[in-house]
């Protein structure tokens, strides 16, 4: 644990910050008493606010969308997860929320069968880049992409990449412990379990990515001939 | 009237006389450049024109035309009309934004089916626009350069903005995306695109006041309900219908945080 620690301390500002940690959350008083999602009486009882009846929002979604190739309505049931990130907005809970979700996010993970974390970064490049996946308008026989692109620079020489994430270009630099290596396929796997409200998709927990997409975007990220490593 | 791609027509002939007051507060350097080509010309003049047609023709199993259609300051009255929108409407008691509306008209004016005329209310890329697309670009033009002034009066206007914020921060689906996952701060980018933060008066104004838009990408006038509709299949949710409750509402949202800016529709957007 000890060990763990130490890596998590050294990387601390490049991957925490993926949450964007500090910054100012909605109003939550008023969101935590609207987003009560999960209980059949939220819209039933009167906010204490703002004189309007409280809103339930999966009950406002289950009406106004519908079912469209293979995506279904069961995607708006929530997770205990999510229903306490929404409830705080872009802030983060208080401790024992957070332990809590922290805790069911790192018993969540599974690991490699074969020990092997690393596939190939060239496989990997190409799901970085992708974008597709699990939309009702993407073909669902293609591989989903990660799509890591969207909010993170990592190939110096990409110039369209997105900024809500931390830039991991020279993320290998770090080397290839076994430390280094659980700790990226945890936080690949499942981010919420080290910032509970983090706002990077669950790769392998939401089953995004199959096993060895996670392993070459592992490659991706650590393998030193990869061009996210390349010396500037 | 078959008409040329309109990308085509644009690049092709000169357009004198329409300025864009639209502050493209969103740029990104091949966009910009591209946009630099357009100069004050934006193709949705010609989605506008068609719009205008519409509104007068005599259309439905009613055969009336839209001009009784009530957008919230009088049967008739479009002028000024889009700027405050959504808003309560007592003769359907909800509050409707302006596509809710415009399908309202076309049912109780017009006879018109309604799941006809909302099944499929949207066009394909690069195809002719839809007859809401043109409806929405050619009232949305009627208020350019008016003030967004989007009531919050009446209980229901209030309820809508309320339902909006709490939808916006709702997390769901298997990417856990949320509204605000990309828009709850300033200065963030997915790829080059821009993203304003929709919780602020300035990052609203930046955005809302340009839809309906003119798309580049897809030679159509997009809609505000159709960027909310692929806001959402973004976030892995099923498809949004045309005219809900969740569409009316988070519009009300972005809509009451952008008052007091500048209506610039139809814009141009990439």
């Amino acid at each position: 644990m000890r060990t763990r620690q130490t890596v998590l301390s050294a990387l601390a500002g490049l991957t925490l910050a993926l949450t964007g940690c500090g910054e100012s959350g909605p109003d939550t008083a008023s969101t935590a008493a609207d987003s009560d999602s999960n209980g059949g009486n939220a819209a039933a009882e009167e906010s204490t606010k703002a004189g309007t009846p409280a809103v339930d929002v999966t009950a406002m979604l289950e009406s106004s969308l519908e079912p469209r190739n293979g995506v279904g309505m069961d995607r708006l049931e929530q997770s205990e997860m999510q229903v306490t990130c929404s409830e705080v907005g872009g802030a983060n809970p208080g401790g024992e929320q957070a332990e809590a979700i922290r805790a069911a996010a790192k018993a969540g993970v599974t690991y490699p069968e074969d020990g092997n974390y690393l596939g190939e970064w060239e496989a990997g490049e190409t799901i970085a880049q992708t974008g597709t996946g699990m939309q009702y308008s993407d073909n669902p026989d293609e591989p989903n992409g990660g799509n890591c692109y969207a909010c993170h620079q990592l190939d110096p020489e990409e110039v369209a990449y997105g900024t809500l994430g931390p830039s991991l270009t020279n993320y290998g630099q770090r080397g290839t412990s076994e430390q280094m290596l659980t700790y990226t396929w945890d936080k690949l796997w499942n981010p919420h379990a080290f910032n509970a409200c983090s706002h990077m998709p669950r790769f392998g927990d939401a089953g995004i990515l199959t096993e060895q997409q996670l392993k070459d975007v592992m490659a991706y990220l650590l393998d030193p001939d990869s061009p996210v490593n390349r010396k500037q | 009237m078959a008409r040329m791609p309109r990308l085509l027509t644009a690049l092709a002939m000169p357009l004198c006389g329409l300025t864009l007051s639209a502050a493209f507060a969103q740029d990104d350097g091949t966009f910009s450049e591209y946009r630099e080509m357009f100069g004050d010309d934006n193709p949705a003049v010609f989605v506008i024109d068609e719009g205008a047609a519409i509104w007068t023709e005599a259309r439905g199993p009613e055969e009336v035309s839209l001009e009784q259609c009530d957008l919230g300051l009088g049967p008739g009255k479009v002028e000024g009309a889009y700027a405050q929108l959504p808003r309560y409407f007592e003769d359907a008691d909800r509050v409707m934004d302006l596509e809710t509306r415009l399908i309202h008209c076309m049912v109780e004016l017009q006879g018109f089916d309604r799941d006809e005329i909302t099944t499929d209310p949207y066009s394909g890329r690069g195809e002719t626009d839809s007859t809401l697309e043109a409806l929405a670009a050619y009232v949305a033009s009627k208020s350019e350069g008016k003030t967004i002034d989007i009531p919050q009066s009446h209980p229901a206007e209030k309820q809508a903005y309320k339902a909006g914020e709490a939808l916006f921060w709702h997390r769901a689906g298997p990417y856990d995306f949320a509204c605000a996952t990309c828009h709850r701060q300033d200065d963030k980018r997915v790829r080059l695109q821009d993203l304003p933060n929709l919780t602020t008066a300035d990052g609203a104004r930046s955005s809302y006041p340009d839809w309906p838009a003119y798309r580049i990408s897809q030679g159509v006038v997009r809609t505000m309900e159709w960027r909310m509709r692929n806001c959402m299949r973004q976030q892995r949710l099923p498809m949004l219908k045309v005219g809900s409750e969740a569409a009316v509402s988070i519009i009300t949202y972005m809509g009451v945080n952008a008052n007091g800016g500048t209506i610039a529709a139809p814009g141009l957007k990439r």
